[in-house]
């Protein structure tokens, strides 16, 4: 296939670049609390200034998670969640707004379900890519195959612990954007963005990479706009799956309108309407 | 060079392989066959280069395995006896039944042998913590008891159900100045406790080592937990032929990630005449559901870093596992066992919690040897092995069976004592007011008191003995 595979991540982080700001990124997991909230609240942080959707399949050993995911994605399992239902959530979103979403999962449910497959039921279902927390380059070799054939994005984390040796070779294997933790622990909540994330974004650029998005700890509009600062784009999930869990579907929207003003748009709107 | 056989290949493509030179006893990972391999996050990708590295280094330094073996030696208590167990050889068809003694090391199981290894290559990686998991409580007091012995900080997480059951094991392990965390997350199991210790690493990764406990999880774990182990095998090889003559018939292990079994087993895997046994715990009987053999009945996936058989639903959830014995209830199990069984080289077999009782109960009463109910699956495993192999033949008393007695069941005395009708209503041994029962109550009393179970319970007369997770 000589056909250049055009990613729908880099579309949407290029879109916000085009109106002067990085990309907004906001969580949620499917089914949670159930599968038409999450198509809702999907479709709720699309509408109020979310640029990218990252939807989490709910798994039974979340090592990446810190304890209000991994208390949210247990309760989803507990209500019956099944793995296919993603693709309903991921359908039902893109159906209803133009933003990119992607799917963001722990490897064995995509392995059991055979990755072909799993590729072909996201791409059919409108999906981006995935964002994959514990599998590394370095074992994704059906990945990268299934990826190019469906044309999807995949999304490698690197970390402040990332050697110049893995960085380079992450960065060439992602498509779309990189995914740069901000710290070494797990997701949550945090008083303050991690000094070690512009480090580890300016390396990731410095590896080559077009678009570096930072995520972990990110929970307000001004941990939003000091990352703004330096990476293309925000991703905020812990933050959202509480305003999930507390407010419902209003909630997500709420925050998420306060989370993009961080990015600067709210000003950049003032001036479209003036 | 001989290329290693294939996963999948044919029942006796392992005897061939042997039969053509070949040697399965080194294989150094990150792949065991399609197995193994690195399912991990990025973050901590570094951290374990560090520890291969670290491994690698020590493993060719004369100076570490001088330290090792004098560890081994004067601290451990090694090398273990090979017991021959004649009383007991009788169940078994008349095979003759030898015992390796890991219940005679220091803490009570084999797991001190990896633990040692492995806080002594913390302290080369300048850290001055240890993390670990547990399940029923061994792995962590053989962790606290490594940590104490070389100053290091020791947190341990351990499911907050095993926490209440386990009183005992929390209590010893603070005892040797260590942190017990209770595991409040996902099933509150062992599994969870490794999730939790994972987090914690992550965090931590400038300061802490994580202590795995089992020949699992990502590389290089599986193949450095194995060489921690292989003093087991090595020294029962020598001691067989120095009491028999020749090589055994079979050897025999019992299964959960699989510790002990590969550290018995690396020194004959490349003997072809010499049949290899790994028992899962088949729990209420496989057909149940209710069991821990991830072998027999799970299929590949991939659970704390690794790729190897697992027990996961049609959605590649993680399914508990049941087991009457805490140190096998693990629902994968060691990259390399998966190998070794797709190319047919060891035999996996599910061994029933009544099977292993049964085989608790005959130890105790013909060789005066409380036996771990881990190692009592293998006890198990090896009578039904005896028969087989002696079936028809004029002199069974040729056919020799080495099982690993991976560690002694003081830590069991309460199971057993339920399981055997001993106890009355109110959990008292019958005929006296000895209650096996262990306090009720929040987590925190368990966790927080180390003299809260300490007066009265029969397992608080218990040495600290057994292993978990195998």
């Amino acid at each position: 296939m000589t056909e250049q595979i055009t990613s729908k991540s880099a579309a949407a982080i290029d879109r916000a670049k085009a109106e002067g700001r990085a990309a907004l990124i906001g969580y949620l997991p499917a089914g949670y609390p159930d599968v038409q909230s999450s198509i809702d609240a999907g479709i709720a942080m699309a509408r109020n200034g979310a640029d990218l959707i990252e939807i989490g399949i709910p798994y039974s050993d979340p090592v990446m998670d810190g304890s209000v995911i991994q208390a949210a994605t247990t309760e989803a399992i507990a209500n019956g969640f099944r793995v296919a239902s993603v693709f309903d959530v991921v359908a039902g979103i893109t159906a209803a707004t133009d933003a990119a979403v992607l799917v963001m999962t722990y490897w064995n449910p995509v392995m059991r379900m055979g990755v072909d497959e799993f590729s072909r039921r996201l791409a059919e279902a409108g999906g981006a890519g995935l964002i994959t927390p514990d599998l590394i380059p370095d074992e994704a070799a059906e990945w990268f195959a299934a990826s190019d054939k469906y044309g999807l994005d995949r999304v490698f984390l690197v970390a402040p612990s990332s050697t110049p040796e893995r960085l380079a070779m992450t960065v060439k294997a992602s498509r779309g954007f990189v995914y740069a933790v901000s710290i070494m622990g797990v997701t949550g909540t945090r008083a303050s963005v991690s000094s070690s994330a512009e480090k580890v974004v300016a390396d990731t650029h410095a590896a080559g990479a077009e678009r570096v998005c930072v995520g972990l700890g990110v929970s307000n509009a001004n941990h939003v706009r000091e990352i703004a600062a330096y990476a293309d784009g925000v991703i905020v999930g812990t933050a959202l799956v509480a305003a999930i869990r507390d407010g419902g579907v209003g909630a997500v929207a709420q925050l998420t309108k306060n989370l993009s003003a961080g990015l600067g748009r709210a000003a950049a709107q003032n001036t479209t309407q003036a | 060079m001989v290329d290693a056989p294939t996963a999948n290949s044919e029942e006796n493509a392992a005897d061939a392989f042997l039969h053509g030179g070949g040697s399965l006893r080194n294989a150094t990972g990150p792949y065991f066959g399609s197995y193994g391999g690195r399912w991990m996050p990025e973050s901590l990708i570094a951290a374990l280069d560090e520890v291969q590295d670290t491994f690698e280094k020590a493993k060719a330094d004369p100076e570490f395995l001088a330290q090792l073996k004098d560890l081994n030696k004067n601290y451990s208590g090694r090398p273990s006896l090979l017991t021959e167990a004649k009383r007991f050889s009788e169940h078994a068809g008349g095979a003759r039944i030898f015992l390796k003694r890991e219940d005679l090391n220091h803490t009570g199981s084999h797991k001190i042998n990896n633990v040692l290894g492995q806080a002594l290559l913390a302290k080369r990686m300048g850290k001055t913590r240890v993390i670990a998991e547990t399940g029923a409580g061994q792995h962590g007091v053989a962790s606290a008891t490594a940590a104490a012995l070389l100053g290091l900080e020791c947190v341990v997480y351990m499911g907050a159900e095993d926490c209440r059951r386990q009183a005992l094991n929390v209590a010893r392990m603070q005892l040797l100045g260590a942190t017990v965390v209770p595991v409040t997350n996902g099933s509150q199991t062992l599994k969870d406790a490794i999730n939790d210790a994972l987090r914690d690493w992550v965090s931590n990764v400038d300061t802490t080592h994580y202590l795995l406990g089992t020949a699992a999880g990502a590389h290089p774990f599986p193949a450095m937990v194995r060489f921690f182990h292989e003093v087991i095998g090595d020294e029962a090889r020598v001691q067989i032929l120095e009491q028999t003559g020749k090589l055994p018939d079979a050897v025999c292990a019992c299964i959960g990630g699989g510790s002990n079994a590969i550290g018995l087993f690396h020194s004959f895997l490349d003997d072809a005449s010499v049949k290899i046994y790994g028992f899962e715990a088949g729990g209420e009987g496989v057909e149940t559901g209710r069991h821990a053999a991830a072998i027999t009945l799970g299929r590949p996936g991939v659970l704390h870093g690794a790729r190897s058989y697992l027990m996961q639903d049609e959605d590649g959830q993680t399914i508990e596992s049941h087991s009457i014995s805490a140190g096998l209830d693990y629902p994968s199990v060691g990259p390399e066992h998966s190998y070794l069984a797709d190319i047919g080289r060891v035999t996996y077999e599910p061994i029933t919690d009544t099977e292993a009782m049964d085989a608790f109960r005959l130890l105790c009463r013909t060789e005066g040897i409380i036996p771990a109910i881990e190692s009592s699956h293998a006890l198990a495993g090896a009578i039904k092995v005896g028969h087989r192999l002696t079936e028809g033949k004029e002199n069974p008393g040729d056919t020799t069976i080495i099982v690993n007695l991976s560690g002694r069941g003081d830590k069991d005395v309460e199971t057993a004592a339920a399981w055997f009708d001993m106890l009355d209503e109110d959990g008292n041994v019958k005929g006296t007011t000895l209650s096996t029962r262990k306090p009720k109550g929040p987590t925190e009393r368990a966790t927080g008191e180390a003299s809260a179970t300490s007066d009265e319970a029969i397992p608080a007369e218990a040495e600290a003995a057994g292993k978990d997770q195998n």
